[in-house]
């Protein structure tokens, strides 16, 4: 559990003359399940696609399994086993449930196709009923696990989800998260995940990041932060205190 | 009374009354637009003097068929459609398809298949000519161009205007080596496709980075790039007296359609002369072209390569994150999409015998693209229809002589074909907004396709 998958070393991201990131660190190790909370517009999701290389980051590096990708094209990042689950979802809307997954497992050209589908459909028993269905007319929720079903058919090394609990029901969001622990207990896979709802998040994740501003502010296991008061009062207690 | 279609006389006597009424009207109207319209006519006489022309009659013919349209409107067409609907509504349950459906496209391309032996006994040797080259080459030449501009828009999503580009590279890539160096329709066929491929990866590169609107611009400014070359360069491509002269093709190099060789079709088989036997050889040559762009495009929907198509279509990032290369994708689906265009373009050369710069203007392309759009993108059937309605309408245009009798012997059918065309598209956008064959077909049915009832599946319109 020790060995690093992911490092972000300083990274600054901009969107034309606008600075997103301003210097950010994070370390991933193999096996982990870590959260980044932080307010909207804090930089999470340009952290997430920086990782993947659009935005590619203007300084820092990237190092991933001790390989600099920082300045790698995306499909490439890709083709090392980082699997993600953008903001919005991004399902193919025309192709239906089974082809998502196909495209989901681009890379290995079908090799283990059968067996992981199955895995999938075990893991989201509703996406096996929808199958022959348009991606483009399921539920958010369904869509949502559509998302992450397909990046899971790409046999990721490192999970990026970008707020899987995004407009769903609260017993969606359980069964999600459940899915996603089942899945780092079982298979020990690696998850980065960024997350608005918080609470849930932060007792899933063993460690976890808070960014302000586009930059990280605070870090710690899971438990730590749940207990830390400027977290609980920034993100868990809304506007109550 | 509330149910619209009972079959009592009363009922049916109201409806004609009704019918009556409003064909009545409808006249009332027609009459009123028309009458300084088409009623009365302005003319200069020998004395230059402006005279005015009473036109009657055919006033009297306008007011007719908007009377008697309208008569056969609501009186049959309405309560037709709606006893249709209702009794569609009814069987909505079981909509196990017949058996013509089900294998529509075997059944088609038999047909096609059959078609010119059917005709030449329908209509004799001589008389077949008109079917199989005014109707069946033409027509097929834009199914297959359809197909081809398909796998660029339909499937990959690459808005095209220029297409016709590749069609005129295939053309003068044949027109030039053929008759330069006398190389074989059989060599050539190949190597304008190749050429064509290979213009195709050149207008890729730049708009790589653009989409929609952009990309039709571009592409548009390629297409008539290409045509003011072949216009300017006059050494190589005689501008715009075009290139004449082109050898036809042979049936692989064992007879010849020539009528001075030695080794003439018609000869081998003791045949009188005639040129139909050369246009139903091409008439199966554009067909195995075309079945062959068909092949290649189901192939390679259930290829990765094509799936990346659809997927780049859909989201490009989304595409990216998957580890598709977007670029090589886009290129392919260009260069291929090109190349069907070049085979068709040096088809196209050789069934005319010349080309010139006149055949590959914008419009090609339009219409080109106006028919991958109607049938439904991505769909090949739709596209078939569709080219099929689209171009075999116009060019029974040129057969209906009988409206010189109504509108007067200056009547030019085809001059209205332009227009035609243009209310047909708007029809078919309204009627069916997505084309004929509006939903995509997927290409994966590895499960029990009924796990999902087919009426979940089905795409909204809009
Ligand atoms: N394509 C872009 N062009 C310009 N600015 C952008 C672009 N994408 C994001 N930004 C800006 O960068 C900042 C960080 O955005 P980002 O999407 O990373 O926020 P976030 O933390 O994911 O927020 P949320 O929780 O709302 O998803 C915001 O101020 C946003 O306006
Ligand atoms: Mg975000």
């Amino acid at each position: 559990m020790s060995e690093t998958l992911l490092n972000v070393k300083a990274v600054e991201t901009y969107y034309g003359n606008i600075r997103a990131l301003g210097g950010v660190d994070v370390e991933v190790k193999k096996g982990e399940i870590v959260c980044l909370i932080g307010a909207n517009g804090a930089g999470k999701s340009t952290l997430m696609m920086t990782i993947c290389g659009s935005p590619q980051a203007r300084t820092g590096s990237v190092i991933f399994e001790g390989r600099d990708i920082t300045r790698m094209p995306t499909h490439e990042i890709a083709r090392l086993r980082i699997a993600q689950s953008p903001e919005g979802r991004r399902i193919f809307p025309r192709m239906t449930v089974y082809e998502n997954l196909q495209m989901g497992a681009s890379l290995d050209n079908l090799k283990y196709f059968n067996e992981d589908v199955e895995k999938i459909f075990t893991l989201f028993p509703r996406l096996k009923e929808r199958q022959s269905q348009r991606g483009g007319t399921l539920s958010g929720g369904e869509q949502q696990m559509l998302s992450i079903g397909r990046a899971l058919m790409a046999r990721p090394k490192l999970l990026l989800l970008d707020e899987p609990s995004l407009g769903l029901a609260p017993l969606i969001v359980k069964g999600i998260f459940e899915a996603i622990k089942k899945l780092n207990e079982t298979e020990g896979l690696t998850v980065f995940l960024v997350e608005q709802n918080a609470f849930a998040a932060l007792k899933l994740s063993h460690r976890a990041y808070v960014m302000v501003n586009g930059k990280v502010t605070m870090t710690g296991s899971g438990r730590e932060l749940l207990a830390n008061p400027e977290v609980r009062a920034a993100y868990l207690e809304g506007g109550r205190h | 009374m509330a149910n619209p279609q009972s079959n009592t006389p009363a009922a049916g006597n109201s409806l004609t009354a009704q019918a009556l009424r409003e064909a009545f009207y409808a006249g009332l109207v027609s009459l009123g637009l028309f009458v300084l319209f088409v009623g009365l006519k302005t003319d200069q006489n020998i004395r230059n003097e402006l005279i005015l022309v009473q036109r009657w009659g055919l006033l009297a013919i306008f007011i007719g068929v908007a009377m008697v349209g309208r008569f056969i409107t609501v009186a049959y067409l309405r309560p037709y459609l709606a006893a249709r609907k209702a009794s569609r509504d009814a069987q909505v349950a079981d909509t196990e398809d017949g058996f013509v459906k089900r294998n529509f496209s075997k059944l088609a391309v038999l047909a096609l298949v059959l078609f010119p032996p059917v005709v030449i006994a329908l209509s004799g040797v001589q008389g077949s000519l008109k079917w199989v080259d005014n109707f069946g080459i033409q027509i097929l030449i834009y199914v297959m161009l359809g197909w081809g501009l398909n796998i660029v828009v339909g499937l990959a999503g690459l808005l095209d205007l220029g297409y016709v580009a590749f069609y005129a590279v295939g053309a003068y890539s044949y027109a030039l080596l053929a008759s330069t160096f006398g190389l074989s329709f059989w060599i050539l066929l190949p190597l304008a496709g190749i050429l064509a491929a290979f213009w195709g990866m050149i207008l890729g590169f730049p708009v790589l980075r653009l989409k929609g609107d952009y990309l039709a611009i571009v592409t548009l400014a390629f297409g008539e790039i290409i045509r003011l070359v072949l216009i300017n360069w006059t050494e190589v491509t005689r501008g715009t007296f075009g290139v004449s002269g082109i050898p036809k093709a042979t049936f692989f190099g064992i007879w010849s359609f020539d009528v001075s060789a030695p080794n003439n079709f018609a000869k081998a088989f003791d045949l009188p002369m005639s040129s139909a036997y050369y246009k139903i050889f091409l008439y199966y040559l554009i067909l195995a072209l075309a079945l062959l762009t068909a092949y290649v495009t189901i192939k390679l929907r259930r290829m990765p390569i094509g799936r990346a198509w659809e997927a780049l279509r859909e989201d490009e990032i989304a595409c990216r994150s998957l580890g598709i290369n977007t670029v090589t994708t886009k290129l392919t689906a260009f260069s291929i999409g090109a190349m069907f265009g070049g085979f068709a373009g040096s088809f196209f050369a050789v069934r005319q015998g010349f080309v010139s710069p006149e055949s590959f203007v914008f419009l090609e392309s339009a219409i080109i693209l106006a028919i991958v759009v109607l049938g439904g993108m991505g769909s090949l059937i739709g596209i078939a229809v569709a080219a099929a309605l689209m171009i075999g309408g116009t060019e029974l245009l040129r057969e209906m002589t009988f409206l010189k009798a109504v509108f007067g012997p200056d009547f030019t059918p085809e001059l209205y074909r332009m227009l035609i065309f243009g209310i047909a598209m708007v029809v078919v956008m309204v009627w069916k907004p997505r084309g004929f064959v509006g939903s995509r077909e997927p290409t994966a049915f590895l499960f029990e396709r009924k796990a999902v009832s087919g009426s979940f599946t089905k795409e909204g319109h809009g």
